[in-house]
């Protein structure tokens, strides 16, 4: 039993370190790698893994409990509280609506109302796992989309509790017997005391995570065991985990209300790098089951049935949120992310079609069918988002949003700035103060709208593309500002200007040396740094703290700055000589090295002996008398 | 063979200056003459020594070329003598580098000559003010001639502003050409004669 463990893992932890890596190069994103590497360990490829695939799944599915742990850490109480409309809304409306519209898709089709019923609540739900795991992977948990799209899956987490109440009345036969998994305490309680006991669990988490675990984090920070540091935050998630199952709530969701009341403590990031790991793989091992549990047989069988319900449901689920997202103003771009995002069918599916099952309310062979078209739907999604990123974006952004009126042209502005994120807004506002006027290109839809109701001149698109920078009459302005974080794009706009508008004065911001080399080598000069006065400003003030006097600290810094602005002209040329490093990290090392060692040669305040006496108090030892130019300065 | 002249210019707010601006228009545009905007080339008063150091071996008459404030010159000047003229470099044992070469103020004052005399409200002259600058000068060994002044700038009309601008600009021609020995006649004056002879 032990070598089929040591097997087992073996099998999942190579398929995972071999797909996933291939995936992400192949530009798919982790999860579509999980689920490609499980279908080939899976039953009808490999045959690694057989039937067991099911059972992984439900218990790979506590990576979810973990992540909402997670993203209940990053969410403060307020923000969540800031959340309540697009929880409500957003996500009843789509959980309501979505079920409504398979309801009466599934009696057309024939099944019962109360079989159409139990259908239509499975297939409302969405991912959780799917759907985080690919916006986090994007960096766009924080965008609206992002919002939106945890706004209703955190609904969809409170839903499950009404929606396994509602399955026993819907059967129609006396249940066989009843599913062992999701019996509770509170079964065959009156309902009001089950509502109590649901209450009270969620304040328990609450209170729990006031008065109780942060002592406890503290205690087992004191014992300076890294492990049982672990140990602990492995029994929150647990201990949290269990007590929802005992009172029915779902137990994402529990550790989820957990993780924000923790989110203020100081225990936060540890929680976060403790968890991190185990949720990772234990997602991972999810993916790879549902890519295993794919009944390739049953397909082969009814291919265009499978397929067509696949299309439908995927289809029908992505219009109704693109409905919402339109109605609940999320932008064009982003409005797709989220209906594409959420399209999928959910794990819970699985939960609610085998206690379906034991109801009675479906027959087996349509829930095999059901259970293959879910699994499929999930892998439909991070298929979707590549080909929205890779063909359908490129060409909305290749045409820039069909201008207004409002957007006419009243008059030239002799500064363009590139990107509005907080460093352009900041260099625009600033500007604006000085009564300076900008015109502004970025193409992010929603601020452009915001930015154009407040007055500014902004074109939406891609600021490398020629049209856009002559329609914004680049070519008149005295000045082009490219806060752009993104190197690449900068590489090409400073082509692009170059080539097209040489007689235009260019600056450009750059992320850190690295990119201000790479920078450098398409012959811009005017290069910012966005971190480096920033760091010296906050080593100034640390130099302070330590005691040293302000100005003399305040003095090191200006000498660093303009000693690093040397440098960095300086190693421009040595880094050429570098290329040799064939990893580029490997040669951002040897440059942090060269750095260093330059930096021991120098005193950053030595040239300001001007201000010292020490210089003459020397000589006027040597001459052991008066020289008329020790008497002009003195201590 | 020409003087090459080095204006080292403070003023903290020239676009505002009314006669600062006008003279700093002026100064004739050519090759002898070079000019620093110390507030335009330095506003963290980060001077680069070796830089100034630099202009000041490469040029035989320096002026410092400031409005009076508060009987002195604005504090971007005072950090650029404390910091470019080093001991040992500009003064002190081995510090012969501004040996020979001539030091002047050309100045802009709100009041008028007559505030700046013993019976003025100001009781001293621009030249007793102005001694600080004239010793710093002396100990690096370089010779300072009496200063040039644009006064009662504050009830100054647009024209004389203009004629004041052109006197100066004239002043600047004729140290380019004037010879070392009728600059060293000069120090004998209380103010920079119009015509150097």
């Amino acid at each position: 039993m032990g070598a089929d463990v040591l097997t087992s893992a073996v099998v999942y932890l190579a398929a995972a370190v071999i797909c996933v890596p291939i995936a992400k190069k192949l530009g798919m994103g982790s999860v579509l790698g999980y689920i490609l590497a499980g279908i080939l360990i899976g039953p009808f490829v490999l045959r690694f893994v057989g039937e067991e695939g099911q059972s992984i799944m439900h218990f790979a599915e506590f990576g979810v409990v973990m992540m909402l742990f997670l993203v209940g850490l990053e969410l403060e109480p307020k923000q969540m509280w800031a959340m309540r409309k697009s929880i409500a809304g957003l996500g009843a409306g789509q959980t309501l609506i979505t079920t409504a519209v398979f309801l009466v898709a599934g009696v057309a089709l024939g099944f019962s109302w109360q079989a159409s019923l139990a259908l239509g609540m499975a297939l409302a739900m969405s991912s959780t796992a799917i759907v985080l795991q690919s916006l986090k992977e994007k960096g766009m948990m924080q965008t609206p989309a992002g919002q939106a799209s945890f706004a209703v899956l955190l609904f969809q987490d409170i839903a499950v509790i009404p929606i396994l109440a509602i399955l026993p009345v819907l059967a129609t036969q006396a249940p066989t017997h009843l599913n062992e998994d999701h019996s509770s305490l509170l079964d065959g309680l009156p309902g009001w005391i089950s509502t109590l006991a649901v209450f009270g669990a969620v304040v328990a988490v609450v209170l729990l995570g006031r008065f109780v675990i942060v002592p406890l984090l503290r205690l087992m920070a004191k014992t300076r065991m890294r492990e049982m540091f672990t140990a602990a935050s492995l029994l929150i998630v647990f201990g949290i985990a269990a007590l929802m199952a005992v009172v029915g709530l779902s137990p994402a969701l529990g550790t989820f209300l957990a993780g924000v009341v923790l989110a203020n403590s100081e225990f936060k990031h540890e929680l976060e790098s403790d968890i991190e790991p185990f949720k990772g793989l234990l997602l991972g091992l999810f993916f790879l089951a549902v890519g295993a549990s794919i009944n390739f047989e049953l397909i082969a069988q009814q291919p265009v049935k499978v397929f067509a319900y696949v299309v439908c449901i995927v289809f029908i689920k992505g219009i109704i949120l693109a409905v919402l997202g339109r109605v609940f103003k999320l932008g064009g771009k982003e409005g797709a992310v989220f209906s594409i995002g959420l399209s999928q069918v959910g794990e819970f599916a699985f939960v609610i079609f085998s206690f379906v099952a034991q109801l009675s309310i479906l027959n087996q062979a349509e829930i095999d069918l059901m259970m293959a078209v879910v699994a499929l739907s999930m892998t439909v999604t991070p298929l979707l988002f590549l080909v929205h990123e890779q063909v359908i974006l490129p060409r909305i952004r290749s045409n820039p949003k069909p201008k207004p009126a409002a957007d006419k042209i009243d008059a030239q502005h002799p500064v363009v700035i590139a990107g509005f994120s907080h460093f352009g807004s900041t260099v625009g506002r600033f500007l604006r103060a000085h009564g300076v006027n900008a015109t502004i290109l970025d193409n992010d839809p929603d601020r452009v709208d915001l930015l154009r109701k407040m007055g500014f001149q902004v074109f939406y698109g891609d600021a490398t593309r020629l049209d856009l920078l002559e329609s914004a009459k680049v070519g008149e302005a005295k000045l082009f500002i490219s806060a752009i974080d993104d190197l690449d794009v900068n590489h090409q706009l400073a082509e692009t200007m170059q080539k097209h508008f040489p007689h235009v004065d260019v600056m450009f911001r750059a992320r850190n040396r690295y990119d201000a080399y790479e920078l450098m080598d398409s012959g811009v000069q005017a290069i910012y740094r966005e971190s480096i006065d920033t760091s010296i400003r906050l080593a100034v003030d640390a130099l302070v703290k330590l005691g040293k006097r302000r100005y003399s600290a305040y003095r090191a810094g200006q000498n660093f700055l303009r000693y690093d602005e040397a440098a960095l002209r300086k190693l421009m040329t040595e880094r050429h000589d570098m290329e040799q490093y064939i990893i580029k990290a490997k040669a951002a090392i040897a440059l942090q090295e060269e750095l260093l060692r330059n930096d021991r040669q120098i005193s950053f305040d030595a040239d300001d002996h001007a201000w010292d006496s020490e210089i003459m108090r020397k000589v006027v030892e040597e001459q052991s008398g008066n020289s008329p130019a020790s008497s002009s300065k003195q201590n | 063979m020409a003087n090459r002249v080095l204006i080292l210019f403070a003023h903290p707010r020239l676009e505002h200056s009314r006669v600062n601006q006008r003279l700093w228009q002026h100064i004739p545009d050519r090759p002898e003459i070079s000019r620093v905007d110390l507030y335009d080339l330095y506003p963290d008063y980060n001077i680069d020594v070796v830089r100034e150091q630099e202009l000041l071996t490469q040029h035989d008459i320096i002026v410092w070329m400031h409005p009076f404030y508060w009987y002195s010159a604005p504090p971007l000047m005072k950090q650029w003598i404390d910091r470019v003229l080093e001991f040992g470099w500009a003064y002190g044992p081995g510090g012969n580098a501004l040996q020979g070469k001539f030091f002047f103020n050309a100045i802009t004052t709100g009041g008028a000559e007559t505030a700046y005399q013993p019976e003025g409200h100001n009781r001293y002259t621009i030249n007793e003010y102005l001694r600080p600058f004239e010793q710093t000068a002396r100990l690096c060994k370089a010779t300072y001639l009496p200063p040039h002044a644009v006064q009662g700038t504050h009830r100054l009309l647009e024209e004389e502003i203009q004629q004041a601008a052109l006197r100066f600009q004239s002043l600047l021609h004729q140290l380019v050409d004037a010879s070392s020995a009728s600059l060293q006649a000069c120090a004998t004056h209380n103010r920079l004669p119009s015509i150097i002879h």
